[in-house]
């Protein structure tokens, strides 16, 4: 991303607050089923898999690869001046994938399968923006 | 329940305007459903049956179209795909005796209204629950595309020659249609080197920005068969939505893979059968990924198999999009659905452009892909048979 990078603040409710809090120390939450053991994300209450409600907040790695990605160079409102940035899709380690942006590195060196890890980019309001940059060594 | 042929397409009308500056959204309703009633040989008091997907909604619009005396209403949206997935609900509705004759209106003025080269996605309230984990980074429609397109070229070696192969067979097209907004034909070359607007994806990849809009009239085969006009049969249909499922999104496919089937088996037929076939055009990808889909070649070599002008009327293998599509020549208020329908009922009735007019066209089909098959998108395959 060049220039400015907006951090726009996200809209909350109450079943994601505790999903935004957690941004602020740094940590990734995602959901995850005691029943089906599966991983989600976005969080919310009732498990997509298996429609259970034991669900309950997991800390991720904050570590993935690109599952796919695309340096967006015409955008609006907000990102119209923060073109090129890459919007992606990152698969976490823990299975989910989530749409992100890559960023604080060389555009042209991002490719599908490239390992990344989280940043967080603070919004002003107590919240984090999660975000991923390239991950160099192991 | 099949909905075959116990209704028919008797009316259709596209809007010959792709910016009107000085018109009002709801009188582009008005002038579309008067074009399909026309067409059809119908009256406004003849409508039993009114569907729109668009704001500001079915009950405003029924009220500023004079509509009285409707026994069914649908204001289903998926997105571009909703008129498509209408001629299905309509016909299901006329099959089930609710109705007789349902009239369709589509219209918008995007162009007009809010023209945006950045293509910033609508319709997300902020308070839908995926809204705090997408609308932050900086989400566009071709963003979403390109992330499938992306994807689709890492697993299949698709590229972006190929992808600019659809873009050639819809320009192709468009030089007969005197509407179209893009009416030069474009080489691979001419896509490949336009400006990248979210790689893969170039400004050619990328569908036009349109005001204006359509209408479809469908009624039951009791009476069609009172009317002068070739009514096309509903012969199957079939809707889907694909979603995000929590984090296991694939992009390589779309909701095609399910209602594609659902079509097909409603109908009776196979892909082999389809004579002509309109698919939604929103961006290369999506004809790529949907042609695939409805199974009209393997997953993963929709590449090859538009090359060499399998998508050229009247001789390509699967004559497509023979108006120009969205690509070329319409895209009316960001939903390309109604074009698809309208133009597969043009081929079967002869009465598409004379040099894209698919001879002896006995069946045709139409797609849509609606929103965005980057995250949540629907789906709607409609098969029509000519009236013979
Ligand atoms: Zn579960």
């Amino acid at each position: 991303m060049t220039g400015e990078r907006p951090v726009p603040v996200p809209p909350t409710n109450p079943e994601t607050e505790p999903f935004w809090d957690a941004t602020a120390d740094g940590r990734l939450l995602l959901r995850s089923c005691a029943d089906c053991k599966r991983v989600y994300h976005y969080p919310r209450r009732q498990c997509p898999e298996c429609a259970s409600t034991n669900t309950d907040w997991t800390e991720a790695s904050g570590r993935g690869t690109v599952y796919s990605y695309t340096v967006t160079r015409r955008a609006s409102e907000e990102y119209a001046d923060a073109t090129p940035y890459v919007l992606a899709y990152v698969e976490l380690k823990e299975g989910p994938r989530m749409l992100t942006n890559i960023v604080d590195c060389d555009i042209e060196r991002v490719e599908v399968d490239s390992r990344v890890e989280v940043v967080f980019d603070d919004t002003g309001s107590g919240r984090a923006l999660p975000r991923f940059t390239l991950r160099v060594g192991d | 329940m099949s909905t075959q042929a116990s209704a028919r397409v008797a009316g259709i009308y596209e809007h010959p305007v792709r910016e009107a500056p000085d018109t009002s959204t709801p009188q582009l309703h008005a002038d579309v459903a008067a074009g399909a009633l026309r067409d059809a040989g119908l009256t406004f008091d003849d409508v039993d049956g009114y569907v729109t997907a668009e704001s500001p909604g079915v009950l405003s619009l029924a009220d500023y179209l004079g509509l009285e005396g409707l026994s069914y209403v649908d204001s289903t949206d998926i997105g571009g795909a909703s008129y498509v997935a209408h001629v299905g609900h309509a016909a299901a509705a006329i099959a089930a005796g609710r109705c007789d004759v349902v009239l369709i209106t589509h219209a918008g003025r995007p162009r007009s209204i809010d023209y945006d080269p950045g293509h910033p996605r609508r319709n997300h309230p902020a308070d839908a629950p995926e809204a705090g984990f997408e609308d932050p980074y900086g989400l566009s429609f071709v963003g979403l595309y390109a992330l499938a397109a992306r994807r689709h070229m890492h697993e299949y070696g698709t590229t972006s020659e190929q992808l600019a192969e659809i873009r050639v067979a819809a320009s192709q097209h468009a030089q007969h249609n005197e509407h179209a907004m893009f009416q030069d034909p474009v080489t691979v070359a001419d896509v490949v080197d336009s400006p990248l607007v979210s790689d893969p994806l170039h400004l050619l990849d990328c569908c036009v920005v349109s005001d204006g809009g359509g209408a479809i009239v469908v009624a039951s085969s009791d009476v069609a068969s009172d009317l002068s006009r070739p009514c096309p049969a509903v012969l199957g249909s079939g809707d889907a939505i694909k979603h995000h499922g929590g984090g296991a999104l694939d992009l390589t496919d779309t909701g095609a893979v399910e209602s594609g089937p659902k079509a097909f088996d409603d109908a009776g037929v196979t892909t082999d059968d389809i004579d002509y076939a309109s698919i939604y055009d929103s961006f290369t990808i999506t004809v790529l990924e949907a042609i695939e889909d409805l199974g009209f070649c393997e997953k993963g070599e929709g590449g090859e198999f538009v090359e060499g002008g399998t998508l050229q009327a009247p001789d390509g293998d699967l004559p497509f999009n023979t108006d120009g599509g969205g690509l070329c020549s319409n895209h009316p208020g960001n939903r390309g659905g109604v074009t698809k329908v309208i133009e597969a009922v043009r081929q079967l009735r002869g009465e598409a452009n004379a040099e894209v007019q698919v001879p002896d066209c006995e069946i045709a089909l139409a797609h849509g892909t609606g929103n965005s098959i980057g995250t949540r998108t629907g789906a709607a395959t409609l098969i029509l048979g000519a009236d013979r």
